[in-house]
Order: structure tokens, then sequence, then C-alpha cells
């Protein structure tokens, strides 16, 4: 089994309101088959031997689904394997003697909480304004009554697939959500069960999106590069069609919400 | 004390039909005026506050995660199983019922698990209505599979991620009621203790895990779906986070635990790489359906390219042992038979801790019969998770596989109410104990949470606050004030050990040895060795833990240090029981106790009971109450799969 020595430049920051900067460390002898993740475990194991606060980076699942995880290495939100979340990015994957940089999301609309840790509650409030179907247990028709094409349950799967990690965000120099946003109206828009909200849905999330301080699109594609799940930017180009058209439509202007930090 | 089930009598098929007419109701108007915490946002957390929010009840919802999203419901991979009989192959409540009481190993409570059976019909109607994306047929209807050698096809699934989207179904509905008003969400916070006032939960406390700050959270009823405790193993293929903490606390607060040596080993895991593996990777056992499983017949082989190793060098040993069901065991038989094999020297590749951990998941036979263009459609996705995480191509080179702890079946006892010994605390989901005795058939987890958080506790939870009314108890209230205290004193301890070792080094260590001796396999002199061990871990994590950081801020060490501190607790008393229960059945595998030919042998004479565990404290020997089974349905028999 072949071991690597690295030398890593890792983003450290106290707190949202305090400064941060890199710092250097070497870390020794770490197998090619560890995963990212454990390789900053090892780091953190010495930095508490040596009494120094360990690296603070969130991660939950380690098998590339809750989304929880994520930071850029070397640029790159996720590292350089596509369609693999850092969690699932093992060290065969880098040399020895490698520089590597570690940074946390970078956005306005993420801040940071600590060293690797960012706020996602932005996330979250795009969802409630609008990312669902309005149902209450114990109302559902027979599940079979609404048939749904296969090609339709399969688009609405593809979107559906989105994990919520923010890579999306983190990739995209105007920090634009609009591939998470985009996720969830085409997972829900297109099925017969979320068509009486569809227009309603479209707008609300989109409005919320800029409450949150996310940018617009234009086009970078650089999200669906990073994104571990590949979701498509077709999506998008669906959701403003889908945005025009409610716009057309609309009996009534929306209007925002509220601002962010409100969970 | 007395166990009291409050199951129904009468014919099973209308026990919960008429006993959900004999709760109690809250009128729609006075429901704002009761407050509901509920800590977990899982399946069963996440689909209990959505619920409830949608009645009209004012709930609070905790997570530890950033985003209620995130609860590791969302790695399910293979399905949900529901009798919709959608597939005219016999299926129905019954068979589903029948089923889930025998795979369970005649250890759970009838009642409940016909329950179970009926709601998994209202489960996809709901999820259905939510936009979950399940799997559906050229003619736009829903498709099903079979899964876990159940005989009919009435598994839901929505590719390998079912659990993600039954989640995401549950969290839309939560995000709906948090815009509505009705839920308050709290996550990256955590419980660290319950508060019970003259017996009846009336509060939390939680730590804000940003900033460090304990909070009093009082309420008139408290739901807890905090998941199992298979990261007391520390590999695990459960999510880093998981821990036993509130379960662990509810206890120590007089909530009997019930069952806590039942775990669920799952056989088709990728095998541990080194020391520094943080957790285990499960792969679906549908795997199973083409690969076939074999180590080398002899031992020199063992470190030799697979390739090279002969056919008639190859012992396919489930083949050999099981010729009617062969690879395809149930998951206790399947990882019982590898753990022997690699304890017999005859495992294959990296050593680790002196011992070769893994067996051959060969799909060469499925390639040659099928074409690899077909196993590619079957299994891609898996074979790609392999190849990812281990760098070898399973077209190419066998995939090696290990068992992996992945479930308890064991929590906190509940009665059919899912309300524990305590009164106001309602465990839902894998928290509990309730519907899997002995061992959980595949796609039945999902079942149970969404089944325990939609339809159970929403109007369990009614009955109770009918019956007990509002919540009297104010901050100023000694006991909520000693609640509060007693948790600001377990971190300031933590954070002044000031020893050497990080919570981790401990975790391990205690792992190492409840896989060693409390894992697939169990025997007396094994217990007995870790009843000795434990205590001393525990000593020596009390001397010489090293917290680095402070209690105001993000402190993952300090997290890890509290779950930690709390496994340890909960180790001893899965030993305890492990070794009060003198018999095999199910996940729970006692070496003495075997039929001639190395299967469990089950003694419904002495054993046919919940052994539901009191609290005595720390390092005091536990109170053991005895729940009865009965079945009047479902009559005990002997499993046989040769």
């Amino acid at each position: 089994m072949s071991t690597m020595n690295l030398v890593l430049h890792v983003w450290r920051q106290p707190a949202a309101d305090k400064p941060g900067k890199f710092e250097r460390y070497e870390v020794k002898g770490v197998s090619e088959h560890q995963s990212f993740l454990e390789m900053l475990d090892l780091l953190n194991e010495r930095l508490v031997e040596g009494g120094v606060e360990p690296v603070a980076f969130d991660s939950d699942c380690r098998e590339g689904i809750c989304g929880t995880c994520g930071v850029v290495i070397n640029g790159r939100p996720h590292g350089p394997q596509r369609a693999t979340t850092t969690c699932q990015l093992h060290m065969r994957h880098f040399k020895d003697g490698d520089e590597l940089t570690i940074e946390p999301w970078r956005a306005k609309a993420f801040p940071v909480i600590k060293d690797l840790v960012v706020d996602r509650g932005a996330l979250d409030r795009i969802i409630q304004s609008g990312g669902y179907i309005s149902i209450r247990a114990g109302s559902a028709p027979e599940a079979n009554s609404v048939p749904v094409g296969k090609e339709n349950a399969d688009i609405s799967m593809d979107a559906a697939a989105c994990i919520g990690c923010g890579a999306c965000v983190a990739s995209c120099p105007n920090a634009s959500a609009m591939l998470f946003t985009s996720a969830k109206v085409g997972h829900l828009n297109i099925l017969p069960q979320g068509e009486v909200e569809a227009a309603q849905r479209v707008r609300s999330m989109v409005v919320q999106m800029e409450v949150e301080g996310f940018g617009h699109c234009t086009n970078h594609l650089e999200c669906e590069a990073a994104c571990p799940k590949q979701i498509s930017t077709d999506f998008i180009a669906q959701m403003n069609r889908q945005l025009f058209g409610s716009m057309l439509g609309a009996k009534k202007p929306v209007s925002a919400r509220r601002t962010g930090n409100d969970t | 004390m007395v166990l009291r089930s409050n199951a129904p009598s009468g014919p099973v098929e209308t026990r919960w039909a008429r006993h959900r007419f004999e709760l109690k109701l809250v009128n729609p108007s006075n429901r704002r005026k009761y407050t509901v915490i509920v800590v977990g946002s899982g399946l069963a957390g996440g689909a209990a506050a959505a619920t409830l929010g949608e009645l009209g009840y004012n709930v609070r919802c905790f997570c530890y995660q950033d985003s209620p999203r995130r609860a590791h419901s969302i790695a399910a991979q293979g399905g949900i199983n529901a009798a919709k009989n959608y597939q005219n192959d016999g299926d129905s409540v019954y068979r589903l019922f029948y089923d889930t009481v025998k795979g369970g190993d005649f250890r759970a409570r009838e009642s409940n698990v016909h329950r179970l059976a009926e709601l998994s019909v209202n489960i996809i109607d709901q999820c259905v209505a939510q936009g979950v994306p399940f799997a559906r047929e050229y003619g736009g209807l829903l498709a099903n599979r079979s899964f876990g050698g159940a005989q009919v096809a009435r598994t839901f699934y929505a590719r390998g991620q079912t659990g993600q989207q039954l989640l995401l179904g549950a969290y839309q509905s939560l995000c709906a009621q948090i815009e509505a008003g009705t839920v308050k969400m709290f996550p990256r916070t955590e419980m660290l203790d319950l508060i019970v006032v003259d017996d009846v939960a009336r509060g939390i406390v939680t730590r804000d895990m940003v900033t460090g700050k304990l909070e009093v959270h009082l309420a008139d009823a408290v739901v807890l779906a905090t998941g199992g405790y298979g990261n007391v193993f520390f590999l695990s293929t459960n999510a880093k986070g998981c821990n036993v903490t509130a379960t662990w606390r509810a206890h120590r607060k007089g909530a009997f635990f019930a069952n806590p040596c039942f775990t669920q080993i799952h056989p088709t895991c990728i095998p541990v790489s080194g020391d520094y593996q943080s957790k285990l990777t499960l792969m679906s056992e549908s795997l199973r359906n083409d690969g076939r499983v074999w180590v080398p017949k002899n031992k020199k082989d063992c470190d030799k390219d697979p390739a090279k190793i002969p056919e008639g060098d190859r012992d396919y040993y489930l083949e050999r042992i099981y010729p009617s069901f062969g690879n395809l065991v149930p998951r206790d038989i399947a990882s019982r038979r590898a753990k022997d094999m690699c304890d017999k020297s005859m495992g294959v590749g990296p050593e680790v801790g002196g011992q070769r951990r893994g067996v051959y998941l060969d799909f060469q036979t499925a390639v040659g019969r099928l074409g690899e263009s077909v196993v590619a459609e079957r299994y891609g996705n898996l074979f790609e998770m392999y190849e990812r995480i281990t760098g070898e191509n399973p077209y190419q080179v066998p995939m090696r596989i290990y068992p992996a702890v992945h479930y308890t079946m064991g929590g906190l006892w509940v009665d059919y109410n899912l309300m524990s010994t305590i009164k106001g605390l309602f465990v839902a989901g894998e928290a509990n104990f309730s519907d899997h005795g002995a061992n959980r058939l595949g796609a039945s987890a999902l079942m149970q949470g969404l089944a325990d958080g939609y339809f159970v506790v929403p109007v369990t939870v009614a009955d109770y606050l009918a019956r007990a009314g509002q919540n009297k108890v104010t901050e100023e209230h000694p006991e909520v004030k000693k609640s509060l205290g007693d948790a600001e004193s377990r971190v300031s301890q933590l954070l002044s050990i000031n020893g050497k070792r990080s919570p981790d080094s401990f975790h391990r260590e205690l792992g190492q040895l409840m896989w060693d001796n409390c894992g697939m396999a169990r025997s007396k002199s094994g217990l007995e060795k870790n009843l000795q061990k434990i205590p001393e871990i525990r000593e020596e994590f009390n001397a010489n833990l090293k917290v680095v950081g402070s209690s105001d801020s993000l402190n993952q060490q300090l997290e890890k240090a509290g779950r930690v501190a709390d496994f340890i607790e909960l180790a001893e008393l899965m030993c305890i029981d492990a070794l009060h229960r003198e018999e095999s059945c199910g996940g729970h595998f006692r070496d003495e106790h075997q039929t001639e030919d190395g299967e469990a042998a089950r003694d419904d004479a002495n054993f046919q009971y919940v052994a539901a565990w009191q609290s005595a404290g720390t390092g005091s020997a536990p109170i053991l109450h005895k729940e009865p089974l009965e079945f009047e349905y479902v009559h005990p028999t002997q499993r046989s799969y040769k």
C-alpha cells in the first residue's frame, strides 16, 4: 500500500465575524485508500495530540447522499473527480508531494460559521417558500389513481437527485442558486401532483433566491460541472420558461416574504 | 412495575381501527395551545413534525444536522414495502404482517406489526401525492420489485435513492409547515437531556451547536425520533453524527430500554481497508441476486490474484451449505458465514488488525450468462460506487465484501401508542424497539419510520394531550433548573479532564471491543470480558480525555466526547442484555445456542419476551422487566433455509 506526504493550506476562521486566513499543515503517511475526509480526520487527530484546535468541517453520511460535506479543493468544489462528493473522493487521485488549498464554499448567502463550515440555511428557506406540494397526511388519493408517464417520472427523478450540498453555488462566479432552485422546480412541476401550484411555486422560489442574496445566472455552466449528482442545466432553462409563463399568467404580484437568517 | 403494552385484543385485523376510535381527540381550535417537541427530522421525526403541524399543534422540531433534509434516513437505498398487491401476486396486509413477524424471529408484538402492515398502503398514497418520484412502468403506474427474500414483489423504490426521496417528501411537508408557522425548526441543535417532572416528560435541554448555548424547551409532549445506536461499534453504515444521547438520556431519566442486544449486521458492505477507516459503506443486497460468494479452499491462495485461482480451488460456501437458498440466504446467516470463513483464516483482501476480513462476491458467471451490458444495467451504479471507494473494477476483479453493523432493532420500550415508560414521552422510528423483533426485513425500516410519523404518533399524542391537559411547569421549577445545571456540568466536566486521548480514540477502542464480543456472534466468556473492560474504558475516559477548544462555539470534539460518554454506558447495557438472553434469535447469535448445523437455536419456552431494562445509574446493575409476547396468529417455527 503506497502512502503520500501532502502540504495543505487550510482556511481557518474562528467565527463568522472574525477574520480568517490560510494555515499551512504537513500531513505525512496518507494512504491512497483513505477518503479525503479521512485524510482531514488524520490531520485533526494530530492537531489534537499537539493541543491545537482541529479544523472544523461538516460531514455526516460519508457515502455521498446527505449533502452535508463539501469543501473547495484547489479551486474546485468537491475536488477534481467528476460526479463525486468530497466524502467519496479518495486519496488515490492525489500524489506524493501535492500541495492542496482547502477552502469553504464562498458565497454571500453562505456565511462562514467556522473554518470550512458554512451556513446553508438559505437553501432551506428557498424550499420553504414553495418547494413542496401542499398535501395533508391522510388526504392522499389512491396512489395508482394518477398515472405518470415513465418519461416524465424519470425526468422528475433526475431533478430530485439533488442533494442540496451547495456546490453549484460555490462554483458559480455569481454565486447563483439557479441549479438548486431549478432542480426542485423541475422535480415537482412536471408531475401532475405538482401542477396546481406550479406557477406560484416557481415565482416564490425565484423571489426567495433573490432575497437571500444569491446572484443571477449568466450561463457559465460551472454548476453542472461541479454538481456531484450531475443535475443538468436544462432544468435552469426549463425554469426560466416557466417563470416567464407564470409572470404572464399571474393574477397578483409576488412580494418578498422576508429576509434571510430566519429559520 | 408491570409493563402494559396497551395493545388491543380481539381480531387482529380490526385492532387498530377500534383502538383509534377509542382514542381521545383534541378540538381543532384548542390544538395550537399545545406544544409538542419532536427531536429528529428523519422519516419518523420529519413526518411526525409535519403532520402535527398540519393538525394545528404548536411544534418545535430539533435536529443536529444543518438542515432537516440531511437526517440519515436519506441513505436508505433499496426501497419501501407496502401491501398494495399491485402485482396481483398474492400479497395482502396479512401476508406482510406474517412475513414481518416471522422475519423478526418471533420477538415482536403482533398488534404493532399488523398495524404497520395496514398503514403501509396509506404511506405509498401519501408519498406519491407529495411528489415522490417512485419508479414507474411504461403505462404510468407504479413499479415494484421483490426484495430481501420476499416471495412477492411489494417493494416500491426510487432508483437506488428511496430513502432520500421519501425523506425529501417528508422534508418538503415539514417546510410547508415551517412556512405556515406551525413548526419552528432548530437545526444544528442537539438534545442533551430530557426534563421529567413528577414522572411526566415536560421538555428537553438542548445545546446550540454553533453558539454553544444551553437552553430549556418546555412542552406538553415530547417525541423522540432520533434513530438507532449502531455507532456504538464506531464503524457502521450509520452517518458519523448518529448517536444515542437523546434516547440514552431519556433512559437515564426513567424510560426503559428494550432488547438493546438486537442489532442487525448487513452482509454486503465494502470491507475495512485500514486503521484510518471512519465509516463503512453498504451496497444493496440485491447484488446477491447475481453475484456468487466464495473464498479460496486453500489458505495459501488467500493473497493470490483471484483470477489465478482455478474453479476447483474455490469454495462457494453459501451454495455448498445452503443448496436451496444459496447466495440468497437471509442477512444474518450470510453475515455469520462470512465471519466464520474469515475467522478460519480463509478471508481475502488486505490484513487489517492481523486478519483478512473479506470474501469475494463474483460476477463472472453472471457476466457470462447475461452479458456485461445486462449486468451493468442492473448493478452499474453499485459497481461505480465500489470502484470509487476501492479503486478496483468489479467487472474484472471480484468484489470483496464483509458484514457491517447496519440497524438496531432494540430501542426505547414503547406501548401500542408508542409512549415510553415516561408519560408524555413518545418514541418513533428506529429509536423505539417495537416492530422488527430480533431481525428486520429489507425495505421495512422506511415503512416503520413513516407509519409512526404520519399515522400513529399524530393520533396517539392527541389522545395523551386530551387526557393530560396542558403543562403547568415553568422554567423556574427546581427539576427544570436541575436538568439544565446537570447538562452544563456534564459539558464542563468533559472540557476539564484535560488528559491525553481524543474522543475518537476511545470510540474506536469501544467499537472494536463491541464488534469482537457483542457483534455477529456472542459468547458468555466474550461478553463477560466486555463487562470487565467497558468500566475500565469509562474510567480511563473520565481520567484521560482531551477535548480541545471551548464550549461557547462550534466544537466538534466536544460534541463527539458527549456522545462517546453515552455510547460507553449503552455498550455495557447491550452486553448485559446479550449475556442474559441465553438463546439465539435473529441478529442475536450466542455461540452456546446453536443447532447441530450451526444455525440459531431459539428458546421460546424461556425467552419469548421483550427485555426492558430500567436504569439504576452509572455503574449499577440495571433492573430487568419482562413483557411476555403472545403469538395468536403467526405460530413460532424454526427458520430453515437449507
